[in-house]
């Protein structure tokens, strides 16, 4: 095989962020899915191959439990972004005007403030002396703080939404913006009610950016720390936090690593069955 | 039509007021003069800014922070403008592959990120200290850089280059004076947002920073007191503000490589 000049001059210039990233990206994974095989008695590494990690990652009830509890809080979360964030991508699109802009860049806005203190900040409101409790109370509203608010399933899907609900925005956004607008005026001559021309022009041309919003909020999710630590309390932790106690007080890292697998596993697996399913609406991409 | 066009207005205004409700509380509560964040308010005080002053630990995890993000996004930078550069002047072998994986910090939950590179770095024996969160922000920004760094070159005439080259310059004089300028808007840009990233990221730190905390790591840390809550909302209105102008700076910038496309868009079709 012969390289040209093309291919000289491409790759002297790619090729030190691409070592940097094959240093820092695939080796890290690749020691990870090793260590994923070997065992750890307190801080000695045993590299004799075993799957005692994965035995424990899938079969026990602790780590079932985890795994479920995470996948079904990524799934609401993902499906009620979506919800919210469809109106919104549809109404800047469409009745934005000059202003698509300003709307887009208002809407972006939060996302580019501290991920940790806008979770930090969903605590203060929910806890028991917290915000919302205190303003119902000395509004009159209620006499006893509301216990049910904070450190479960529903406060960590609370969170999330709010946290990526711009990302969700940005890629509908841009799939309706390709939209022909001719194809709506033909469908509204030719008799369409908005109902109809909804589920049959626009939902279907804007699949591809439904899709791509699914994937950018479910696979981030899943393995999100900071949420659950914070808003979740024990009846909410997710898989990332078992990680993390495995990877330093419980001194197990290569359960960890399995874990870690486990989950890129599930959520990769998902997301190519997710695509193939949608794989009619993505063929001009 | 109209109709609809106000129940959609409704819609998006509602979602804005859920966007924005939380990261109000930061002023109002940080300027509250009470050790509980809670209604109603009981006055007006800036003795929570004040407190700030005297954190010399605050003073070192900002210092921390600002070398990290400095640095990091500096090489990030460097990174991106390498990768657009190369898959936008030229077609190579394995372009698409390479990039694609230069790419995917953008989806890989980041708590993952965290657990390779520790793990790498113990299994090396490396001591953790600054430079190491350095290298794991630059893998996370790096992606970034390189999208805003592809939307910037995509713009350059390639014909600028060829003349420049034709009238004697040499190529480092081409690149410094005549690419360089045209694609600065980008750089500014990707120098921002890899400073705002990095500023506010906190898992890869948490796990790659070694007995110095970054600013967030310190703010995690003052989560478990109670009696901190109030300094530490307003150290959040401070950092908000921070961010809102860096923001700001980086879509004035952005508009700017938009702009320039849009021109060379115009020049093409004449």
């Amino acid at each position: 095989m012969s390289f040209s000049e093309q291919d000289k001059k491409g790759w002297r210039l790619l090729g030190l962020p691409f070592i940097f990233s094959l240093l820092l990206l695939a080796v890290p994974l690749a020691t990870m899915f090793a260590l994923s095989f070997w065992t750890q008695d307190y801080l000695v590494l045993k590299k004799t191959f075993t799957l005692a990690n994965y035995k424990q990652a899938w079969f026990e009830p602790v780590f079932q439990t985890l795994f479920t509890r995470s996948l079904l809080i990524s799934f609401t979360v993902t499906v009620f972004t979506i919800i919210f964030a469809f109106p919104v991508a549809y109404f800047i699109s469409f009745y934005g005007g000059k202003r698509k802009a300003l709307w887009l860049f208002l809407i972006t806005i939060p996302f580019w403030t501290s991920y940790l203190l806008r979770m930090f900040l969903w605590k203060v409101i929910l806890g028991y002396n917290g915000v919302l409790n205190s303003f119902l109370e000395w509004i009159g509203a209620i006499t006893e703080p509301l216990t049910f608010l904070l450190y479960n399933s529903n406060a960590v899907v609370l969170a999330l939404v709010h946290g990526w609900a711009p990302f969700a925005i940005l890629p509908i956004f841009v799939s309706l913006e390709k939209i022909d607008r001719s194809l709506l005026e033909a469908s509204n001559d030719l008799g369409d009610t908005a109902f109809k021309q909804f589920f049959r022009i626009i939902l279907p041309l804007s699949m591809p950016g439904v899709v791509g919003a699914v994937l950018i909020i479910f696979i981030p999710t899943i393995g999100d720390y900071i949420t659950p630590k914070l808003v979740g309390g024990p009846e909410g932790l997710m898989i990332a936090n078992m990680i993390q106690v495995q990877f330093s007080k419980a001194n197990n890292a290569p359960l960890a690593a399995a874990l870690s697998v486990t989950s890129l596993l599930i959520v990769g697996s998902i997301s190519i069955l997710f695509v193939l399913l949608n794989k009619k609406h993505l063929r001009n991409y | 039509m109209k109709q609809s066009s106000k129940y959609f207005k409704a819609c998006i205004v509602i979602f804005l007021i859920f966007l924005y409700a939380p990261a109000f509380l930061l002023p109002i509560f940080s300027f509250n003069d009470s050790k509980v964040i809670a209604f109603p308010l009981s006055g007006f005080s800036t003795v929570w800014f004040q407190e700030l002053l005297y954190e010399d630990t605050l003073h070192d995890a900002l210092r921390n922070s600002l070398f990290i993000a400095v640095s990091s996004s500096i090489l990030a930078t460097v990174f991106g403008t390498l990768v657009a550069r190369a898959s936008s002047r030229y077609q190579f072998f394995g372009q698409r592959a390479s990039v694609t994986f230069i790419l995917v910090p953008l989806i890989l939950p980041e708590i993952i990120l965290g657990v390779c590179l520790l793990t790498v770095l113990i299994q090396l024996g490396l001591n953790l200290n600054l430079w190491t969160v350095v290298l794991g922000h630059t893998l996370l920004i790096t992606p970034f850089s390189t999208l805003i760094m592809v939307s910037a070159f995509n713009n350059l005439d390639i014909s600028l280059e060829e003349a420049s080259l034709d009238l004697g310059m040499s190529a480092v004089q081409t690149f410094r004076l005549i690419i360089l300028p045209m694609v600065s808007p980008g750089l500014i840009s990707s120098l921002l947002i890899g400073f705002v990233i990095s500023l506010d990221e906190f898992i890869i730190a948490f796990f790659l920073t070694g007995v110095e905390p970054t600013l967030p790591v310190y703010i995690w840390a003052q989560f478990r007191f109670p009696a901190k809550l109030p300094s530490t909302m307003a150290l959040g209105t401070i950092l908000l503000i921070v961010s809102l102008i860096l923001v700001s700076l980086f879509e004035y910038f952005r508009r700017r490589i938009e702009l320039y496309n849009h021109y060379s868009m115009e020049l093409d079709q004449k």
